[in-house]
Parts: structure tokens; C-alpha cells; sequence
């Protein structure tokens, strides 16, 4: 299907889907925002990393720590087992600081951030004024204000715009704020748990991350905490050959609970640009964190041209008993994909759950997947994993279980289905499952197959085009991910199924 | 994959002087040779030995494996097959079978390898160096630059009784490499059954080319001696209509490691590869699988089953990869293993690699320790624990035993397993 005015209105289809066919012809957040920008010189180097520094007004011991990691990273090779291909990426060739001019001075309250700025938020649909509420709802006067808020944290580029509700959350002893600022105001906290679930030697692109990132979301859920909203952080790349690496870092305290989104966009650029992102959760005794991300990076043209390269490394590190963690993920974007959020289940009956839906279409892509490593007895393990492949896209799911000589009576299940769709393009799966006891059942399953042909007969006999088709069916092999979704997500997340499908049938 | 270490003074040394220059083999054998140097004996730090560490396979001494007492030369005798048997690698025309047998011609390498023709020539290595390509295989490669014994058959018709290659162990010190070539003709049919534990240390590759509608029913048990190390390859082609069937059971042996590639080039072929093992304490068994299917219809099945108790380890790595052009393709991999106590493990990576839209591709891997529900049952039907358990294992194997079609050799393979559990249980 072409543009979306030559779209025929059929009987028992409804406005609204009309109007999302016909918005997703292509990538929607492709544009970008004009406006003034300081840069660092590009290249990383140890000026570099102590300008970053400077820039953030760090302390002494933060700048060692980041000098620390460009050594090291300086002996590092880049890893090459993934099964992506891309041409060599210079890293001297990049920036690795944009900010806006406006935000020299950072503003004290969201009043005094640059509109325009703001207006890049909300053409994004994120609101970053606090009165108003996600999901297209903020009109409905009847609903209780204090009913789905998501307090936000948007960083552009290198640094953090501005964050929403922080008083509120202040009120329940949480703190949200950007990394930078921890820095500086929680120095205790950052300096007790930066770096401990991912250290700075992990791995190439963590350690590149630990020397140059330049800002990012921190989190603090105090001992028998509900955050009372959904946090969240909106990540937004604008400059061009400017990398964005920032570091994501939630403490959950003892019987605390939190759940925290993430969602990413840029603008369409003929060059690709690099993003390597680090996200370390520790959870401790009784808590619980529940991290989503839709992850919708400028995935290239359908040339193969531009686009992110996002090498990602997540992680959260269960270390009470009875804790939990639960990640999902929705990978639409990216020109290439390297992201394995994976859970330490160290705490005895902890529990990781794991729920992705990954999409390739065009050149995409993307070699993902988890780790469950069971140390503590009785912990629980579960992945779901859809890979969908189009176009001439390739799509890797790529996880290991490993159940420790200590993890008596542990328990993993893992499923992972690949749908084809289109003969150009490739579904893989290399899972490696490691048993180490004998209490412990794991039990993997994996198919692949292509879109049913009777499931699309059966649509196209009722009047949807091909399309609307395959949207449907894929959204239903995607059902189990969507489900594990909170609501705002959820919603955009299924357009987005069909958004990164365009284009790939017919 | 790193190298340097193939002339280290610890490994095998791959010299370029002792290698064969005359006859139909030497090119291959080059060719061979250049593929060792260059990728290096493998080392416990690739990849594709992440679960099993090669050195003992590769180096210089052989560790020595004492005699097994049992004589497990004459478990197929029921079949009636023509039998060959080696002596640590040797050839031992006394105990073998007159070879003399219509439409089937059955030559030994170590005599064939002086002739300057042999039909064998495009076969030769072949395999192996195709299977070169996903990931380097130092160790068949080597054998092609180095074998000087093994049986090269050619079969042109349905060959009613099996060919039984019976592989002895006289020397606790012997180090074996044995070469078979295989050459199956259209809609010709060989069953091949193979035990014995060979050697203290074998390396063995078989090469097989089946053509338009030929059958290979293959049957193996490998030997009981508690010490032997063990590396074999088996590479194949399949043509259209053809029929793989492979088979294998390991009980015991410190170091097993069973690697199959087969290459499906034939329109609605068959490949079926499945084995079973049992094993206790110091036991290390690895099979590694990797199937291509580059043709239309074809189908591939992959069972394997593993028993293990005192620490031993399992290790299973298979991979199914589907070719853009092979559309229909139906494959099928299921990697199980029992844990019968807390200190055995199980590796796997079963991999998918796919690229063709029209296949319905899966595979399955469980690991776990015996349904505590199912041997409450029996024993709650006076069924004795012990007896209980047996009887679960059994059931547990006889999936991957199942995959043998002939129904007197599965009944060899079952009564084998029986035994075994029959010592073993305290």
C-alpha cells in the first residue's frame, strides 16, 4: 500500500484505524528540531572526557572513574559476534557532547527551558508539563488528576531537559532526577551503586559508555515505596554524528516497586549515528521493578542508509530475596540492534522475566535477547521472545540460561517464535542453555514459521487489504509481549507493529 | 579464532614432511594440511568448543585408557552382518569377513591409497572442506592430511545385510585416526552398524554421498572403555529423494565428542540424526550437529537424549540452517537430558539459522531431574524406587532408540541400555 490517501474506507473499519494506517506511511519522529547547539570537538580523548565532566560540574572522583574506563576501553577490541553487519564505525569521527546553547545555564524549573525544546517534547507526544496526562486523556475533565501520571525525565542529545512531578515525588521520598544532577545532589548513592551491576570493564561499549556519557535518568525508591506514578524517560537524538550515551541507573530499596519507561526517537539522517546506552537496576530485598522500553531509533531508509546503531547493555541485579524484575521491550528501530537486558538472580526465590518483541524490516538489524543467571535457590526465570523479520532485514535472538551448582529448584522457561515474512530476509536463534544442577528445570522452545497463509485468507475474506492483514495477525503473535505492557505503551506500541511493517507485504 | 598453538610442544604436530605425496589422496591431503596450519588445532577458547575442552584430543601425549573387560565385538551378530574389524586402527583380516558380496565393493584406504585413480578422489575431503565454511574443524582436517586407514565402499544396489565395522582396543596407549568413505549410488541401500571402543584416543571421519534416492541406515555404539577419548565427524550430501539415518549411543568414555554436518542438496530428502547416552561420574559426552538444507521439501529431525549421574556433563550444539531457496522445508531438533543428581550438567545451543519463509522450524531443550509425580505413581504401586526410577530412564531414552527404524537392531540398542541400568544401579 502507497500513501495514505489512496486508502479506501470499507465497511467495519473505523475512523481511527484509517488515520493510523495513514500516519504510519513513514517514520513519523524523522524530522528535527533547529536549534542552537554547543559541541564538544569530536573524537574521544581524555580532554573529552574530562570537558564532559567539567561540563557537568562533576566531582573529583567522578572524573577518575570515567578516565579509568577511557583507558581501558582503549585496550578493548569491539566485539564481533553478533550477527550484524556494519562498516567499520570510526569513533574518533563522532561527538560525544551536544547540548542545546539554552541549556548552559540549566534552567531551575521547566518554566524556563526553552520553548522550542518543550515543543519538541510535545510534538513527540510527551507532554513535559505536569498537569497533563498520557494517553490521550488530559481533555477528559472527570478523570482524577492524580489517576496514570508519568513524572518524565526528556534528555536531548547529551543532556537532560528538565524533569516532571519531581516535588511530588519528592513527597514520597523517591527521587527522580537526571543522572548529572545525582552527581552532584546524591553523591552517596551514585557512588555506592554506579558501576556495580555493570562494571566498567562489562564490556567494549560499556566501558566506552562508563568514560563518556554525559547524562541519563536516576532513580531511588526508598525501603516500602509504591512510586505512586510511572517514571519515565524519553531519550531524543537531534545533532548530527553525535553519539548519545547515557546511563540509566534505578535503585530499589527494600520492598519497594517501581516501573519505569523508556522511549526513543530521532531524526532522519543519511549517516548513521551511534547510541550505546547503559542501564543498571539493583533491586533488593522484597522489591520489584518493572522496566518497558519502546525503542523506535530512526531504523535508516529502506536503502539501508543512516539510521542508529544502538549497542546496549542492561542489566539489573536481583540481590534480595524476593525480589523481581520484569523487562520488556519493544525494538522497532535502529538500523542495527545489540542489546541483551539480562537479570542477576542472586537473591534466593527472585525472579526475571523477559518479554520482547523485536521487528527488522528493510536493512534492520537486530541481534537481541537476554541472560537469566540463577545464583540464588528457588528463583524463577521467563522469556518470551517474537522476532519478526521483513523486508531484508535479519533478526538473531541470542540468550543464555544458566542455572548455578547453588540454584536448587530453580526454574526457566523460555519460548521463542520467529515470524518470516517476505524470502529476502532471515529469523535466527542461538540460545545457550547451561545446567548446573539437577532441582532446576529449564525447558526452551522455538519455532519459526512464516504468516499463515488461512489467518490472512480468513481477514482478507472480511474486507481488510494485506496489510491491514498482516498488521492483525502479527499483532496477534506479538500478544503475549503487548500484554506485559503498561497501558500507555501498550497502545503505542501495537501501531508501531504496524508502522514498522509498511512496506513489507505485497 | 586464535592459532599459534598448533606447533606448540604440548600438541600434535602437523608436519608437512609426513604427509602422503603420492597417489589420488596427495591433493586433498595438501589442501588439508594448509586448512590445519591455518586454523590452528582448536583450543578451549573458541567458541565452538565452549563446552568442551579439546585438549586431549590434540595433544602430543595420549593418556591411557585401560582395557575394558567386557568383549563387545558381537553385539550386532544377531543381524548377520559382513564384518570388518580393526584392532587399535589396524586392520585384522583373521577376525573379518570375506568382503566378496554382490553390487557392493568394500576397499581399504591404506591399499587403495597407492593407486594414482581411484574413484574415492572426488570424495576425499570433500565434505570437510565444505564443512569448513561456518566454522573451522581443525580436527577433521587433520585426519584428511594424515589417515592412511579406514574402508572406502561404494554400493550400487539394496544390500540386504549389514556391514558391521567392529573397532577393538588392544593397546592402552594406541592413538587412531580412521578415514571412511562412503558412496551410496541411486536407490542403492547400506546399513552400516559400528561399535567397539577403537582406541585410547580416536579421531575418525566418515564422509558419505548419497545419491538420488539412496538409503544409509547407520547404527553405532560407541565403545565402554571408561578412559577413551573419542572425536568423530561424520559429513554427508544428500541427494534428492535420499534417506539419512544415523543413530548413536555413548556409554561411557571420559571424552566423547560426536560432530554431524550434513548438507541436504537433494529435493525432498531426509536426514535423521538422533542418539541416546548414558553417563556416570567422569564422563564428558558432546554431540554437535549442524544441518544445511539447501533444497525444496527436504526434512530434517534431530533427537538426542542424555542420562547423567556423578558429575557428568552433557553437551548438545546443533543447528538447523535453512538456505533462502530451500522453501518447505520441515526441521525438527529436540535436545533432552535427565539429571539423576545434583552434580551433573547439561550445555546446550541448539541454533536456528534461517532464510527461507516457507519452513515450519523448531526446536525444543528441557533439562531437569526425574518427575517426582511419576515415580510417586509407580512406587506407590509397590513398585520398588530404584526399579521405578530405571523404568523412567528407559522411557526417557527409548524416545531417541525409537528413531531406529529396523526393529531387531533396536531391540539390540534397548537391551544394551537395559544392561547398562542393570549394573549401574545400586
Amino acid at each position: 500500500m502507497g500513501a495514505g490517501e489512496t486508502l479506501q474506507v470499507k465497511e467495519g473499519v473505523d475512523q481511527e484505524t484509517i488515520d493510523a494506517v495513514r500516519e504510519v506511511s513513514t517514520y513519523k519522529y524523522g524530522w528535527d528540531t533547529d536549534i542552537e547547539m554547543e559541541y564538544a570537538p569530536k573524537g574521544v580523548n581524555e580532554d573529552i572526557v574530562k570537558l564532559i565532566s567539567e561540563k557537568n560540574s562533576e566531582p573529583e572522583w567522578m572524573t577518575s572513574w570515567r578516565l579509568g574506563a577511557l583507558e581501558r576501553w582503549k585496550k578493548m577490541t569491539e566485539p564481533k559476534w553478533a550477527m550484524v553487519e556494519y562498516p567499520e564505525i570510526d569513533f574518533q569521527d563522532q561527538y560525544y557532547y551536544a547540548r542545546p546553547k539554552s541549556m548552559v545555564e540549566k534552567p531551575k524549573s521547566l518554566e524556563e527551558v526553552d520553548p522550542k525544546l518543550l515543543a519538541t517534547y510535545e510534538k513527540l507526544g510527551i507532554p513535559l508539563k505536569e498537569q497533563m496526562i498520557l494517553a490521550g486523556v488530559e481533555d477528559n475533565a472527570d478523570t482524577p488528576s492524580n489517576d496514570r501520571k508519568v513524572a518524565v525525565d526528556a534528555v536531548f542529545d547529551s543532556v537532560s531537559v528538565g524533569t516532571t512531578f519531581q516535588s511530588e515525588l519528592k513527597k514520597a521520598g523517591v527521587i527522580f532526577c537526571s543522572i548529572s544532577e545525582a552527581i552532584k545532589e546524591y553523591p552517596d548513592l551514585v557512588q555506592k551503586y554506579l558501576g556495580s551491576v555493570v562494571p566498567v570493564s562489562d564490556n567494549f561499549y560499556a566501558t566506552l559508555n562508563s568514560a563518556v556519557f554525559s547524562d541519563g535518568s536516576f532513580v531511588y525508591i526508598p525501603p516500602g515505596v509504591r512510586c505512586p506514578m510511572e517514571l519515565s524517560t524519553y531519550f531524543r537524538i537531534n545533532a548530527e554524528n553525535t553519539g548519545q550515551f547515557e546511563r540509566t541507573l534505578i535503585i530499589a530499596d527494600k520492598g519497594s516497586y517501581v516501573s519505569y519507561l523508556e522511549g526513543c526517537t530521532a531524526p532522519k539522517r543519511d549517516t548513521a549515528q551511534l547510541h550505546a546506552a547503559v542501564v543498571e537496576i539493583v533491586v533488593e530485598e522484597d522489591a520489584e521493578v518493572k522496566y518497558s522500553t519502546v525503542q523506535n531509533w530512526f531504523p535508516g531508509d529502506e536503502h539501508g542508509n543512516g539510521g542508529i546503531y544502538n549497542f546496549v547493555t542492561k542489566r539489573a541485579d536481583c540481590r534480595g530475596d524476593r525480589s523481581k524484575v520484569m523487562w520488556t521491550q519493544v525494538e522497532t528501530g535502529s538500523a542495527v540492534t545489540w542489546k541483551y537486558p539480562s537479570c542477576i538472580l542472586r537473591g534466593n526465590e527472585s525472579q526475571g522475566e523477559f518479554y520482547s518483541i523485536a521487528i527488522a524490516n528493510n536493512h534492520q538489524q537486530a541481534d537481541t535477547g537476554t541472560k537469566m543467571l540463577h545464583l540464588g535457590k528457588n528463583t524463577k526465570s521467563r522469556i518470551v521472545s517474537k522476532g519478526i523479520s521483513a523486508g531484508v532485514a535479519q533478526n538473531t535472538y541470542r540468550g543464555q540460561v544458566n542455572m548455578h551448582p547453588r540454584a536448587k529448584n530453580s526454574r526457566n522457561y523460555t519460548q521463542c517464535d520467529s515470524l518470516l515474512i517476505g524470502d529476502k530476509c532471515g529469523a535466527h536463534t542461538v540460545p545457550y542453555i547451561e545446567v548446573k544442577n539437577n532441582s532446576s528445570r529449564v525447558e526452551h522452545e522455538a519455532t519459526t514459521s512464516k504468516v499463515d497463509d488461512d489467518q490472512l485468507f480468513y481477514c482478507r475474506q472480511r474486507g481488510m487489504d494485506e496489510e491491514e492483514a498482516v498488521a492483525l495477525v502479527v499483532n496477534g503473535f506479538c500478544k503475549d509481549v503487548l500484554q506485559a505492557l503498561p497501558m500507555e505503551f501498550a497502545m503505542e506500541a501495537q501501531q508501531l507493529v504496524a508502522i514498522s511493517l509498511e512496506g513489507s507485504v505485497g | 579464532m586464535s592459532f599459534p598453538e598448533q606447533n606448540s610442544a604440548e600438541n600434535l604436530e602437523i608436519k608437512e614432511s609426513a604427509l602422503v605425496t603420492a597417489g589420488w589422496s596427495a591433493e586433498a591431503r595438501k589442501d588439508a594440511f594448509e586448512r590445519t596450519m591455518k586454523s590452528g588445532l582448536p583450543t578451549a577458547r573458541d567458541e565452538y568448543w565452549k563446552y568442551t575442552n579439546p585438549k586431549s584430543l590434540t595433544s602430543k601425549i595420549v593418556e591411557k585408557a585401560p582395557l575394558s573387560k567386557d568383549k563387545e565385538g558381537g553385539m550386532f551378530t544377531g543381524a548377520n552382518p559382513i564384518k570388518i574389524v580393526f584392532v587399535d586402527g589396524k586392520f585384522a583380516p583373521e577376525k573379518s569377513d570375506d568382503l566378496d558380496v554382490s553390487g557392493l565393493s568394500v576397499e581399504r584406504l591404506s591399499i587403495i591409497n597407492k593407486l594414482n585413480l581411484h574413484w574415492a578422489k572426488d570424495l576425499y575431503g570433500r565434505y570437510e572442506k565444505l564443512s569448513q565454511v561456518s566454522v573451522p574443524r581443525p580436527l577433521a582436517a587433520y585426519n584428511t592430511a594424515y589417515a592412511d586407514e579406514g574402508v572406502v565402499i561404494n554400493v550400487s544396489e539394496r544390500i540386504e545385510r549389514p556391514i558391521n565395522i567392529i573397532y577393538e582396543h588392544a593397546d592402552e596407549y594406541s592413538d587412531v585416526i580412521l578415514r571412511h568413505i562412503i558412496k551410496i549410488d541411486d536407490n542403492a541401500e547400506l546399513t552400516l552398524l559400528e561399535n567397539g571402543p577403537a582406541a585410547a584416543r580416536l579421531n575418525q571421519v566418515m564422509e558419505v554421498k548419497l545419491s538420488d534416492g539412496a538409503k544409509f541406515n547407520h547404527i553405532r555404539v560407541l565403545g565402554r572403555d571408561h578412559e577413551r577419548r573419542t572425536a568423530t565427524h561424520i559429513f554427508g550430501e544428500l541427494g534428492k529423494e535420499a534417506k539419512f539415518k544415523s543413530f548413536t549411543l555413548t556409554v561411557n568414555g571420559v571424552l566423547t565428542r560426536n560432530e554431524c554436518f550434513l548438507n541436504i542438496n537433494g529435493d525432498d530428502a531426509a536426514a535423521h540424526i538422533s542418539g541416546a547416552c548414558i553417563g556416570d561420574g567422569d564422563f564428558h559426552h558432546d554431540d554437535t550437529v549442524f544441518i544445511t538444507h539447501d533444497a525444496v521439501g527436504s526434512e530434517s529431525r534431530q533427537v538426542f537424549k542424555k542420562v547423567l549421574r556423578n558429575g557428568a556433563t552433557g553437551v548438545f550444539q546443533g543447528k538447523i540452517l535453512v538456505k533462502p531457496n530451500a522453501q518447505k522445508t520441515d526441521g525438527y531438533q529436540i535436545s533432552q537430558s535427565l539429571l539423576l543428581d545434583e552434580d551433573s550438567q547439561f550445555l546446550a545451543k541448539p541454533e536456528l539459522e534461517i532464510y527461507a519463509d516457507d519452513v515450519a522450524c523448531s526446536h525444543g531443550s528441557t533439562s531437569g531431574a526425574i518427575d517426582e509425580e511419576a515415580l510417586f505413581y509407580l512406587t506407590s504401586r509397590g513398585i520398588s524406587k530404584q526399579i521405578a526410577i530405571d523404568m523412567l530412564t528407559m522411557a526417557f531414552l527409548a524416545e531417541a532408540v525409537e528413531e531406529i527404524e529396523n526393529i531387531k537392531l533396536k531391540q539390540v540398542i534397548l537391551d544394551l541400555l537395559t544392561n547398562w541400568l542393570d549394573r549401574h544401579s545400586s
